[in-house]
Formats: C-alpha cells, structure tokens, sequence
C-alpha cells in the first residue's frame, strides 16, 4: 500500500528536517544568556552573560563578561588567538583556546550540554 | 443523505473521543505539540468518504467541541491552523494520484504540526520556536504514516460501501 511517491515524500520531508537542524545548529544568532566553559571537554562552569565579572578558568585562562558578551582576555599561550577573537554573546558563538582546550560556548539555557568527542 | 449524516455523525464524535485520548495521553519527548493525531483517522477517512469540506465540517466541530469541553481558547487557536493547514495538504495530495493513504496522512500530520508551530510563534512572538521545526517535522511524519495505515485498514473494511 506504501507506493513509490510516499517514499519519495518522505525522503523529502526528513531531507528538510536535516536541513533546517543543520542550519539552526550552526546558524543561531539569538542572544544568549550564559557562558558555559569547558576544558577538554569537561565543565569547569556556567556562568551568566548579565553579570559582569572576571572568571579565572584554570590558571591559565582568563575571561571577562562585559555587557552581555564574553572575550577572553588572557592565556599563557603563545599564540594568543584566543585573545583576537571576537566577543561572543550571541547563542551558539565559541571562543577557543586549542592549546588549553578551553571552549567558552555562549548558550541559551543553563543546562545546554555540548557535544564533545 | 440520511446515511451520510448518520456516518458524518458516528465520525465526529469518534472524532472527539479521539481528540480528547490525545490530550490524556502521555507527551512524547517532552515537547509541546507532539501528539499522535488520533482524531486525524477519522477525518482523513471522511476525506476519502466524501470529501475535503465533509471532512472540514468533522474537523471544525470535533475542534470546537474537544477545545470547549477539555480545552481552552488557546488550544482552540492552535488546533485550527494546524487542521487548516493540515487538512490543505491532504486535500491536494489526494487529488494528485499516487499517493497511498499512508502518504496523505502524512503530509497531513506533517503541515498539522507546521501550521500548530506558526500559530505559537504568532502568539509568543518568539522566533526561537523554529529550533522545533525538525523534530516536529520528523514527529509529523512518523504519527502520519501510522494514523494513516490504520485509517487505511478501516477504509478498506468499511470505506465506500455506506454510500
């Protein structure tokens, strides 16, 4: 009773589910709330944009919440591209520190978990 | 005629025990909206039985019914677009040839979600609401086929004969 063009529909249907979640995975430009900090793939914090603070990650990073956006402004590495990038306060923005494997990830909820591998 | 009645009848209020088990039944993955569309066999069975404004009648009474009874206004808004929208998708596909009960169903369940989705956003005013449009289209299609293989067993026992 399934004939060839209920397939196709489906086939069609979930190709768009795909596509949309790809898109909103990694096209999220919402203002987000918190800013949630791993190192090495473990939590070290959360911590909320709407409260300007320091926040010493480690002993090796250190990040600033100002006005709703998150910057890192020092490592002990040498590259310091973690220092270039840009503030991230929009949901879905990552700030990377690959030497320290620090990850700074702007989200929308508190309990967002990120995916590491 | 008086049959016709009669079986409109008999399919609106299984159309609104329908709908009401939907609301007691369980939420599936803790997102609002998910639901298996219970009511949607009969309607799609009317749709095959008659046609799409029979099938617009069950649909707007059960709504209104099931939404006075157990729900509120708000539900009553949803419900609407997502039936509108729903029962569009079907008409169309049915007319084009094809397309197996289980495929308008789906379509159905599919837009049903879509146009409940739209109807949030406009009431929310929230954008944010999108990051459900791919689980709801998967959750559309995946109710859809079901509803309409079962409505496709009782259509092939019941269908057409009451004419």
């Amino acid at each position: 009773m399934i004939t060839k063009k209920d397939i196709v529909l489906a086939g069609c249907i979930l190709a768009a589910a795909i596509v949309l979640w790809v898109m909103l995975r990694f096209n999220g430009n919402e203002e987000g709330s918190y800013a949630r900090i791993t190192i090495d793939g473990e939590l070290y914090g959360v911590y909320s944009l709407a409260k300007d603070q320091e926040i010493h990650i480690g002993d090796t990073n250190i990040c600033r919440i100002e006005s709703g956006q998150v910057k890192m402004i020092q490592a002990d590495c040498p590259d310091q591209l973690c220092i270039r990038q840009q503030a991230a306060g929009k949901e879905g923005e990552t700030i990377v520190c690959l030497p320290n494997k620090v990850v700074i990830e702007v989200t929308e909820r508190e309990e967002d978990t990120v995916q590491t591998p | 005629m008086g049959r016709k009645i009669a079986f409109l009848g008999l399919l609106t209020s299984l159309a609104v025990i329908f709908g009401y088990i939907d609301m007691l039944l369980p939420v599936f993955s803790g997102i609002p909206g998910v639901k298996l569309g219970l009511a949607n066999l009969a309607v799609i069975i009317v749709l095959y039985q008659y046609g799409w404004k029979e099938a617009g009648a069950v649909s707007l009474v059960r709504i209104f019914v099931v939404g006075f009874l157990f729900g509120n206004l708000f539900g009553i808004l949803y419900s609407l677009a997502g039936a509108f929208f729903s029962l569009a998708a079907m008409a169309f596909l049915k007319k084009r040839k094809g397309f197996s009960m289980a495929g308008v169903s789906m379509a159905g369940g599919v837009f049903h979600n879509i146009g409940q989705l739209l109807a949030a956003m406009a009431v929310v005013e929230n954008i944010n609401l999108v990051y459900y449009f791919p689980v709801l289209l998967v959750s559309g299609l995946l109710t859809g086929v079901c509803i309409g293989a079962a409505a496709w067993e009782v259509w092939k026992r019941i269908g057409k004969e009451t004419e």
